[in-house]
C-alpha cells in the first residue's frame, strides 16, 4: 500500500492528466468523434514528439529545461525559409531545410552554451531571457533586412514591398513531405486511422540514437555532470565542454523537430512559430512526469499524448460544459503555462525537503 | 634509496594579497602514512588544492614552489593532471554521485570502453562516444573492492548507502586507478562510527603496505598516533614542525598547532557584586544546522561573564546560538534566569532580551540596501516598539527623527565610518557592517547577547573596535556574553571561560589563560591530560 502511494505521488501529474483526458472525453463523448479525435492525436504526436525529445538531454545534463530551444527552432525556420526561397520542392527539400538549419544551429547553440556556461544554476531563467532577445534579432534580420542586405528574391515570401519577410510564408516546397512518404491507414470504428510512418520512423530512430548515446563514454559523462559537477569535475570531466555538447545536441535536434513540427502543419507564421513552441514542448514532457533534473523517452511520448489529447478535448469540453469554446481555448494556454508553473514548483519544494 | 613519492618545497600561495601559505616543505615516502594537522585555516586546504591542480588555484594567480613526484618534478594544472600523475584522494564530503552504481562511481571519468559502429565510423572525433564495457567496469571494481576487503556489491546504487560503505567506495575509486601512488584522506574518519574508522585505519595500514603513500589530514590526534609514521604541523601557512612518529607525542602535537603567545589581557576590572548566579541554564540542546548540528550540549552561562565557545569548523560551535534563537529546528531543556525559555520561537527570544549577532551578517544580519539607521533602529521597531510615534496601534509611525538621533550616536560609539546614517549598508565595509550588526543587537537592550565570529572578515583595526565594545557593553551593562569564534586567541583575549566544542558536545570549559597544549586537546576531542 505505502509503496502503491508512493508510485502514484511520484506520477502525480500524468496520473492527475490522464484523469483530466479521460473526463472531458466522457462530459464531451456526444460531440466527440472518437475516430476524428484519434487522427488528431496520432497526427498531433508526430508533430510534435520530435521537439520534446530534443529537451531530454539537458535535463540529463543537469540543465533544466532548455527554455533556449526557441534558438534551434529559429534556426529550423531559417532553413526553410532559405529552401523555400529556392522554390525547391519535394522530399529533398525536406531535407535540404534541415541541412541547412544544422550550421545555423551549431553557431547559435555553441553562443547558447556559452551564455549558460557563464550562468551554471540558472539555466531556464537565461535560456527564457535568452529566447526573447534571439527573437528580437530575428525579427531585424527578418523584417528589416530580409530583401536588401539578405539574398531573398522570391516574392512568394517576401513582403509586397520587397523587405522584410511575409507574416505568414506557406511551405508549398517542404510542407508534408515526410508525412506523405508513407500514410497508410488502417480502420477504427468505421473510419480510417492514418498514421504518418515515416515521421514515426524517423522519431524512433531519435529515441534509439538518443538511448544509444546515453550509454556511450559521452553520455555517461552527461550524466556525471548532470547529478553534481564538481563531482564530474574533480573526476577529470570537462564540465564545460560536457554541457556546450548537450546544449548543441539539443539546439540542433530543436531545429530539426521545428522543421518536422511546420512541415506538417503546412504553414508557418514566420514572426511567431517559434515563439510557443518552447513553453508547449516543456509542458508537454513535464505533463508526462519529467522534472527538472529527470526526464526519459517515455516521458516525451506519455506527455506528448496527453497534453494534445487534452488540447483537442478542452475546446469541446468547454463548449458543452461552459457554453463556450473559448473557455476551452483559454483552458489550453492556462494548463501549458500551470503545468510548467507547478512542475518547477514541486521541484523546489522536494528539493528542499530532502 | 627511493625516491619520495612527493616532495613539495617552498610552497608560497596568496589568495587576493593575503598569503595563506608561507613557504611549506611536506615529503611523503612509498609506504608512508604521513599526517598533516593544524587548526582550521592553517593551510591544509590550500596545499591539497595546490596538490590536485584544482581550478581555484589557478584562477587567482597560482602558486610558488615545485612539487615533485617520484623524484621528478611535475606541473599539476588541473584534477586531471593530478590523476594522470597517481595522485587520488578520498574526500571529508564523499566526492560520489548518488544516482549511478558502485561500479559508475569507481570508474567515474575513466570508464573502459569498446569501440561500435558510430565509433569506428568517426574515427579519432567519435572517441566519446565508444559504448561503455559495463562488464569490466564492474569487474574491476569488484577487484579494487576486493583489494581493500570489502564485500560490497558492486552494482548497488550510491543512494541510501551507510556513509561508512560510502568511504569506502571513495578508498576503492583511487586504488582502481592502476598508476595511484599518493592517497590523499582528508579527515576521514569525521563521519564514521568508531567501528567504522576502525575498519578505515586497518584499510589505511593495508594500502600503506602495498607501497602507496598516504598523505593523512585529520583532527583526531589519537587516530594521527596510531597509524601515522610522521607528522608535519601547519599553522598560519608555515610548517612548524615535522616529527616522525617514535618522537612525538600527542600533547607535543597539540601544543604546536595552538602554540601563540599569549594575547596581553588588559580589560577593565569588574564591577562588585558579580556573582555566581546562572543566568542561562541549557540542558540537552540539539540543533540541526546543517554542516553545525548540536548533539547534547549541556552549559550554564553565568549572569554577567563572558563566555566564550570555540572549537573547529563543523563541530558544532555555531549551532549553539542559531539553535537558542530558533534558526534552526532545535530540541532542549533551556532555563532562562531560572523560568523555562521556549526554543524555536525567534521573537520571543528577543522579547526576552535574548539578542543575536550572526555569523552570518549578509544573510541574516544585515538588511543590505537599507540605510544604516533602518538596520539599527529594525528590530528594537519591531520587537519592542521602541521609536514608534505616540499614536500607538499597527498604524504608529516611526519617529525618523529618534532614529536618526540614536542612529548617530551609535555612529559615534563604535566609530563606524561612513557617509552618515542614511548610507546603504552593503557600501559599507566588513568591519563597519559587523559595528552596524553590534549597534542594532545593543539597541535592544539585551540582557544575554550571543555573539558569533565577531571578527571574521574585518580588517585589524575594526577586530579590536569590536571586541572592545564588548567588553565595555558587558562591564558597563552587565549584559552577559556568550562569544562564539573561530580565533582562539581573540576568546581568550576577552573571555572568562571557554568552553570547546567536539562532535556536537561541549568537550571542556577552560580558564583563558590554560595552557595550549590544553586547548589543543580539546579541539582534537582528547580529554585526558586535560586538568579541568
Amino acid at each position: 500500500m505505502g509503496k502503491l502511494r508512493q508510485l502514484a505521488l511520484q506520477n502525480v501529474v500524468p496520473i492527475l492528466f490522464t484523469v483530466l483526458c479521460v473526463s472531458g472525453i466522457i462530459a464531451a463523448r456526444a460531440d466527440i468523434s472518437l475516430p476524428i479525435l484519434a487522427n488528431d492525436i496520432v497526427t498531433r504526436l508526430s508533430r510534435n514528439l520530435f521537439l520534446v525529445l530534443s529537451l531530454i538531454i539537458p535535463v540529463v545534463a543537469g540543465m533544466g529545461l532548455n527554455f533556449g530551444i526557441i534558438v534551434g527552432a529559429m534556426c529550423g525556420q531559417i532553413g526553410l525559409i532559405v529552401v523555400e526561397n529556392q522554390g525547391a520542392s519535394g522530399l529533398g527539400a525536406f531535407f535540404a531545410a534541415m541541412g541547412v538549419s544544422i550550421p545555423f544551429s551549431l553557431i547559435f547553440g555553441w553562443l547558447t552554451g556559452l551564455l549558460l556556461n557563464r550562468a551554471k544554476g540558472r539555466e531556464m531563467i537565461t535560456g527564457m531571457i535568452l529566447a526573447f532577445f534571439a527573437n528580437g534579432i530575428y525579427q531585424a534580420v527578418f523584417l528589416l533586412m530580409a530583401g536588401p542586405v539578405i539574398p531573398l528574391h522570391n516574392q512568394r515570401i517576401l513582403l509586397d514591398g520587397g523587405i522584410g519577410l511575409a507574416i505568414t510564408i506557406d511551405l508549398i516546397g517542404t510542407g508534408g513531405q515526410l508525412d506523405r512518404l508513407l500514410r497508410p491507414s488502417i480502420p477504427f470504428m468505421g473510419l480510417p486511422l492514418f498514421i504518418p510512418v515515416a515521421t514515426f520512423i524517423f522519431i524512433a530512430l531519435l529515441c534509439v540514437a538518443l538511448r544509444g548515446y546515453l550509454r556511450t563514454k559521452s553520455g555517461q559523462e552527461l550524466r556525471a555532470v548532470g547529478q553534481d559537477m564538481h563531482v564530474a569535475e574533480i573526476s577529470g570531466i570537462n564540465v564545460d565542454r560536457t554541457r556546450m555538447r548537450a546544449i548543441l545536441i539539443s539546439t540542433v535536434l530543436g531545429g530539426l523537430g521545428q522543421i518536422i513540427w511546420l512541415s506538417n502543419i503546412g504553414t508557418m507564421n514566420t514572426f511567431q512559430s517559434h515563439e510557443q513552441v518552447g513553453p508547449y514542448a516543456i509542458a508537454a514532457l513535464l505533463v508526462g512526469g519529467a522534472t527538472v533534473a529527470h526526464a526519459t523517452i517515455w516521458h516525451a511520448i506519455l506527455g506528448t499524448l496527453l497534453f494534445h489529447t487534452l488540447f483537442q478535448v478542452s475546446p469541446i469540453a468547454g463548449q458543452i460544459l461552459l457554453g463556450s469554446a473559448q473557455i476551452g481555448e483559454y483552458f489550453r494556454e492556462f494548463v501549458a503555462y500551470a503545468v510548467i508553473g507547478v512542475t518547477l514548483a514541486l521541484h523546489a519544494w522536494r528539493t528542499r525537503r530532502s | 634509496m627511493e625516491s619520495p613519492t612527493l616532495v613539495l618545497s617552498g610552497i608560497h600561495k596568496s589568495y587576493y594579497g593575503n598569503p595563506v601559505l608561507r613557504g611549506v616543505d611536506l615529503t611523503v615516502r612509498p609506504g608512508e602514512i604521513h599526517a598533516l594537522v593544524g587548526e582550521n585555516g592553517a593551510g591544509k586546504s590550500t596545499l591539497m588544492n595546490i596538490l590536485f591542480g584544482m581550478p581555484v588555484i589557478h584562477e587567482t594567480g597560482g602558486f610558488e614552489g615545485t612539487v615533485e613526484l617520484g623524484g621528478r618534478a611535475v606541473r599539476l594544472n588541473s584534477p586531471s593532471d593530478a590523476m594522470v600523475e597517481g595522485i587520488g584522494m578520498v574526500h571529508q564530503e564523499f566526492m560520489l554521485l548518488p544516482g549511478f552504481t558502485v561500479a559508475e562511481n569507481v570508474k567515474l571519468g575513466r570508464e573502459p570502453t569498446r569501440a561500435n559502429l558510430f565509433s569506428r565510423v568517426l574515427g579519432p572525433v567519435g572517441k566519446g562516444l565508444r559504448s561503455l564495457d559495463r562488464r569490466k567496469m564492474q569487474d574491476d571494481s569488484r577487484n579494487a573492492l576486493d583489494r581493500i576487503g570489502m564485500s560490497l556489491d558492486e552494482m548497488q546504487p550510491i543512494a541510501g548507502m551507510p556513509v561508512g560503505h560510502m568511504q569506502f567506495v571513495e578508498i576503492a575509486r583511487e586504488v582502481d586507478k592502476e598508476n595511484a601512488r599518493l592517497i590523499v584522506f582528508d579527515e576521514p574518519t569525521a563521519v564514521l562510527a568508531e567501528s567504522e574508522a576502525a575498519e578505515l585505519l586497518a584499510t589505511m595500514k593495508s594500502l600503506a603496505a602495498q607501497g602507496i603513500a598516504l598523505l593523512f589530514i585529520s583532527h583526531r590526534l589519537d587516530e594521527v598516533m596510531e597509524i601515522a609514521d610522521g607528522v608535519t604541523v601547519l599553522r598560519d601557512g608555515e610548517v612548524v614542525a615535522t616529527l616522525d612518529m617514535q618522537e612525538a607525542s600527542v600533547e607535543q602535537i597539540a601544543e604546536l598547532m595552538i602554540g601563540r603567545p599569549l594575547p596581553e589581557r588588559e580589560l577593565p576590572a569588574r564591577g562588585a557584586g558579580e556573582t555566581q548566579q546562572v543566568a542561562l541554564e541549557v540542558r540537552g540542546l540539539e540543533v540541526d544546522m546543517p554542516g553545525e548540528e548540536v548533539r547534547g550540549v549541556d552549559l550554564d552561562v553565568y549572569k554577567g561573564e563572558i563566555l566564550g565557545i570555540a572549537g573547529l569548523a563543523g563541530q558544532g560551535k555555531l549551532g549553539i546560538a542559531n539553535g537558542l534563537l530558533g534558526l534552526h529546528p532545535v530540541r532542549g531543556a533551556v532555563k532562562l534566569e531560572g523560568a523555562p525559555f521556549v526554543l524555536g520561537e525567534t521573537l520571543a527570544a528577543l522579547r526576552q532580551g535574548v539578542a543575536f549577532v550572526s555569523e552570518d551578517r549578509r544573510q541574516v544580519g544585515l538588511l543590505l540596501d537599507e540605510s544604516i539607521e533602518l538596520n539599527i533602529a529594525g528590530t528594537a521597531v519591531h520587537v519592542l516598539g521602541r521609536f514608534l510615534g505616540k499614536s500607538g496601534g499597527p498604524l504608529a509611525m516611526i519617529n525618523r527623527a529618534e532614529v536618526r538621533r540614536h542612529a548617530e550616536n551609535m555612529i559615534q560609539e563604535f566609530d563606524i565610518r561612513c557617509q552618515g546614517p542614511t548610507q546603504p549598508v552593503r557600501r559599507l565595509s566588513g568591519g563597519n557592517q559587523q559595528k552596524v550588526c553590534l549597534a542594532r543587537a545593543f539597541t535592544l537592550d539585551p540582557s544575554l547577547l550571543f555573539v558569533s565570529e565577531p571578527t571574521r572578515g574585518v580588517d585589524v583595526g575594526a577586530k579590536d573596535r569590536v571586541l572592545q565594545q564588548l567588553v565595555r557593553v558587558n562591564r558597563e551593562a552587565g549584559t552577559t556574553i556568550v562569544l562564539t569564534s573561530s580565533e582562539l586567541a581573540e576568546l581568550r583575549q576577552v573571555c572568562d571561560r571557554i568552553a570547546v566544542v567536539f562532535e556536537g558536545r561541549i568537550q571542556g570549559i577552560l580558564a583563558p589563560d590554560a595552557p595550549d597544549v590544553e586547548f589543543g586537546l580539546l579541539f582534537a576531542g582528547e580529554r585526558s591530560g586535560v586538568s579541568s
